[in-house]
C-alpha cells in the first residue's frame, strides 16, 4: 500500500502510481470488458489467494499454536499468546537477532547510500566513459546476493584472505575477521556497501533531472559548490533519496544469504550474525518450531510495516516534490 | 554506444580545470579497483594450487592450476553438471512463468476496466513490500500437505508461485511500461472489431517486448542467485541447485576444499556475468524505470 503515495522518483511529473484509466474518470465498463479483466487477472488472483493471503492467515493462526511439522494438524494445541510472550520475555536469542538486524541496517544502509550518492556525484558529468564506470559499479549489485560471492567474501576476510594481505602491506597484522564475534557482522556490512551500484544508478537518473538553471541561479547568487549541493542538489534529489532509503532499509532487514554462508547456517560466531531471517529459518526449519517461527514472522511483518509508515510520515517534512504532486 | 546513453545536462556549464578532472578520474579508478578486486581475487584463487592458496597472497597464481575445476565438478556424489542443469531448469521455467502471468495481470491493470480494479491494484502494490521470508513457513506447510515438497518433481513449490504472478515487481514494471503504449492503438484495433483478447494479442503483446525482455533477464538472474527458497524446498542431493550445492563446500571445513569451492563459485557466477555483458545497458535502464534491485 505504502508505495501508492511514492512518486516514481526517476519520472518526475508523469503521475502517481495508479492504474492509468482512473485518471480518465471511471467511465462505464464496456460490455464484456469486466469479465475479460477478471480472466486476465485470474492467475494473479489465484496467486494472491493461494500463495499470499491464505498462507498469511494460516501463519497468523499457527502463531497461536505449538505446531511443529511432525505432529498432525488434528493434534495442534492452541497456546494463546504464549509464543509472543516467550519472544518478548524469555528468548534472549530473539532479542539478540533484533539487535543484530537493527545494527546491520542502521550502519550498512546509510553508508551504502552515502557511497552510492558520492559516486553518482562523481559520475554526473557528461564525458566519455561514464557508461563504462556505471556498468562496472553496478556489477556487484548483480553478483553480491549470491552464495558464490558470500563464499568469496568470507574467505577474503579470513586469516589467509586478501584483506589481511592488504593490511600486511602496511605492516598491520590482521586476524580471521569472520571468526571474531566483534567483527563478523562488520564484514557483512562491507559486503552490503560493496553493492552500492543499484542505488547509485537510481541517484544518477535523479541527478539528471535537476534543472541546470537552478545551479546557474545559485551560482549567480554567489553560492559555492558546497552550498549548491546543500541547497539545490539535496532538496531536488530528496524523492530519490527517500525511495532508496525505504527500499534499502527493507532489503537490509532481510539479509540472509551472506549470514547463512558466513556462519554455516548457525548465526555464529557467538550469534554475532544471527540476522532476524536467519533466526526465523533456524527456528522453523532446524528446530521445527513452526508455530513460534510464525509468530516471529508476524512480528517481523508488523515491524516492517511500522518502519515503512514512519518513513512515509516523516518523509513529508524533508522530501521535496518540485511538481507539487502528492502533497 | 555507451557514451550516447548519457544526456549531457551540464554541457553548458564551463569546464572545470583539467587538474580537477584528473583527480576525479583517479578517485574513480580507485573505486573500480575496490569493486573489481574481490572478483579478480576469486578468479585468481580458483586457479591456485592448495599450497599457493595458503602461501601466495598475490592476486594471481604463480602456477596456473585448472585442476580445481575438475575436482570441484566431481567433488560430491552428484556432479555439478546436475546442479547446473537443475538451476538452469528452475531459472528458465521461472522466466516463462513470470513473463506470461505478470503480462496477463499487467494488461488487466493497465488497460481493462472492471469492478474493484483500484482495490486490487492497491493490494498488488502492497505485496511489493511484503518480505518473502514472512510467508515461507506457511507456504512450506501448505506445499508439504499437498505432497509437493520432496515429491516426484520437487521444483513445483519453487515454480507454482512464479506462474501465478506473485512477483509484483514485474507486474508493476509491465503496468508502467504499458501506460506508455498509446491508447489510440487500442481504439484502432477496437474499431477493426477486436475485443479485449484481440487487443492483447495484436497490440499489447507485440509492443511489450522490451518489458518482457527486462522481466526475463531479471527473473533469470534473481532465480539463478536465489538461495533462501531453494534451501527450504529442496532436500535431496540430486535435486539441489547450484547455490544450495555450493553450501555443501562450507560443511566440509577441510582446507583442501577451498580451491574447488572457488572454482565452482566462479562457474556459478558465469551466466550472470554473461547476461551482464550482453545486456548491461538494459539492466541499468531496467532498474531506472522501476527502481527494482539487481
Amino acid at each position: 500500500m505504502a508505495l501508492t503515495t511514492a512518486p516514481d522518483p526517476t519520472r518526475r511529473g508523469t503521475g502517481s502510481v495508479r492504474p492509468d484509466a482512473t485518471r480518465r474518470g471511471t467511465g462505464r465498463i464496456r460490455h464484456g470488458e469486466g469479465l475479460a479483466g477478471y480472466v486476465f487477472l485470474s492467475p494473479w488472483l489465484i496467486g494472491l489467494m493461494g500463495i499470499t493471503a491464505i498462507p498469511m492467515l494460516l501463519s497468523l493462526y499457527l502463531s497461536f499454536t505449538n505446531y511443529d511439522i511432525l505432529t498432525p494438524f488434528s493434534e495442534v494445541q492452541w497456546v494463546g499468546l504464549a509464543n509472543y510472550e516467550r519472544m518478548f520475555t524469555s528468548d534472549p536469542s530473539w532479542w539478540h537477532s533484533v539487535r543484530v538486524t537493527l545494527s546491520f541496517a542502521l550502519i550498512a544502509v546509510p553508508l551504502k547510500l552515502a557511497a552510492a550518492l558520492g559516486v553518482a556525484l562523481l559520475l554526473n558529468r557528461a564525458w566519455r566513459g561514464v557508461g563504462l564506470f556505471r556498468g562496472l559499479f553496478y556489477l556487484p549489485s548483480l553478483l553480491g546476493g549470491s552464495v558464490a560471492l558470500a563464499i568469496v567474501w568470507v574467505n577474503m576476510f579470513n586469516r589467509d584472505g586478501a584483506f589481511n594481505s592488504f593490511l600486511a602491506l602496511f605492516g598491520i597484522e590482521g586476524k580471521p575477521w569472520v571468526n571474531d564475534p566483534d567483527w563478523a557482522l562488520e564484514t557483512l556490512m562491507v559486503l552490503a556497501i560493496w553493492q552500492f551500484g543499484a542505488p547509485m544508478v537510481i541517484f544518477l537518473a535523479g541527478l539528471k533531472q535537476v534543472p541546470t538553471e537552478l545551479y546557474e541561479a545559485a551560482s549567480v547568487d554567489g553560492a559555492g559548490k558546497f552550498r549548491q549541493f546543500v541547497n539545490v542538489t539535496l532538496p531536488m534529489l530528496s524523492p530519490v533519496i527517500f525511495f532508496n532509503l525505504v527500499l534499502e532499509t527493507i532489503n537490509g532487514f532481510q539479509g540472509f544469504t551472506a549470514a547463512f554462508v558466513l556462519s554455516n547456517g548457525t548465526g555464529g560466531p557467538v550469534d554475532s550474525t544471527l540476522m532476524y531471517t536467519l533466526n526465523l529459518y533456524i527456528t522453523g526449519f532446524t528446530d521445527l518450531e513452526m508455530g513460534y517461527a510464525s509468530a516471529m514472522a508476524w512480528v517481523f511483518l508488523i515491524a516492517i510495516a511500522i518502519i515503512t509508515a514512519i518513513f512515509f510520515s516523516t518523509g513529508r517534512f524533508w522530501v521535496h516534490y518540485s511538481d507539487g504532486e502528492d502533497r | 554506444m555507451v557514451a550516447t546513453t548519457v544526456a549531457p545536462p551540464v554541457a553548458t556549464r564551463p569546464q572545470r580545470p583539467r587538474s580537477r578532472s584528473w583527480l576525479r578520474l583517479i578517485v574513480l579508478l580507485a573505486i573500480v579497483a575496490v569493486v573489481l578486486y574481490p572478483l579478480i581475487w576469486m578468479i585468481g584463487t580458483s586457479f591456485k594450487s592448495q599450497e599457493e592458496i595458503v602461501n601466495n597472497i598475490g592476486l594471481l597464481p604463480e602456477r596456473f592450476t585448472p585442476g580445481n575445476y575438475t575436482n570441484g565438478w566431481g567433488n560430491f556424489d552428484v556432479s555439478f553438471g546436475r546442479f547446473f542443469f537443475n538451476s538452469a531448469m528452475v531459472s528458465l521455467l521461472t522466466v516463462v512463468g513470470n513473463a506470461v502471468s505478470c503480462l496477463l495481470a499487467a494488461y488487466a491493470f493497465a488497460r481493462l476496466r472492471f469492478r474493484l480494479r483500484g482495490m486490487w491494484f492497491a493490494v498488488m502494490i502492497g505485496t511489493l513490500l511484503l518480505p518473502g521470508h514472512v510467508l515461507i513457513v506457511p507456504q512450506y506447510i501448505l506445499f508439504r500437505s499437498l505432497g509437493l515438497v520432496g515429491g516426484d518433481w520437487p521444483y513445483l513449490p519453487l515454480l507454482i508461485p512464479q506462474f501465478l504472478a506473485t512477483e509484483a515487481f514485474f507486474v508493476f514494471l509491465m503496468v508502467q511500461f504499458m501506460r506508455g503504449i498509446p491508447r489510440e492503438l487500442d481504439e484502432a484495433a477496437r474499431i477493426d472489431g477486436a475485443n479485449a483478447f484481440g487487443i492483447f494479442r495484436h497490440v499489447i503483446l507485440p509492443l511489450s517486448r522490451p518489458a518482457l525482455v527486462t522481466t526475463a533477464i531479471f527473473s533469470f538472474i534473481w532465480t539463478w542467485n536465489d538461495f533462501f527458497r531453494q534451501l527450504v524446498f529442496l532436500s535431496s542431493l540430486s535435486d539441489y541447485t547450484v547455490p544450495v550445492a555450493l553450501t555443501l563446500f562450507i560443511d566440509s571445513t577441510s582446507q583442501s576444499a577451498v580451491g574447488p569451492m572457488f572454482a565452482m563459485s566462479v562457474l556459478s557466477l558465469l551466466p550472470v556475468f554473461v547476461f551482464f555483458v550482453a545486456f548491461q545497458r538494459m539492466l541499468v535502464e531496467g532498474i531506472n524505470t522501476s527502481g527494482i534491485k539487481g
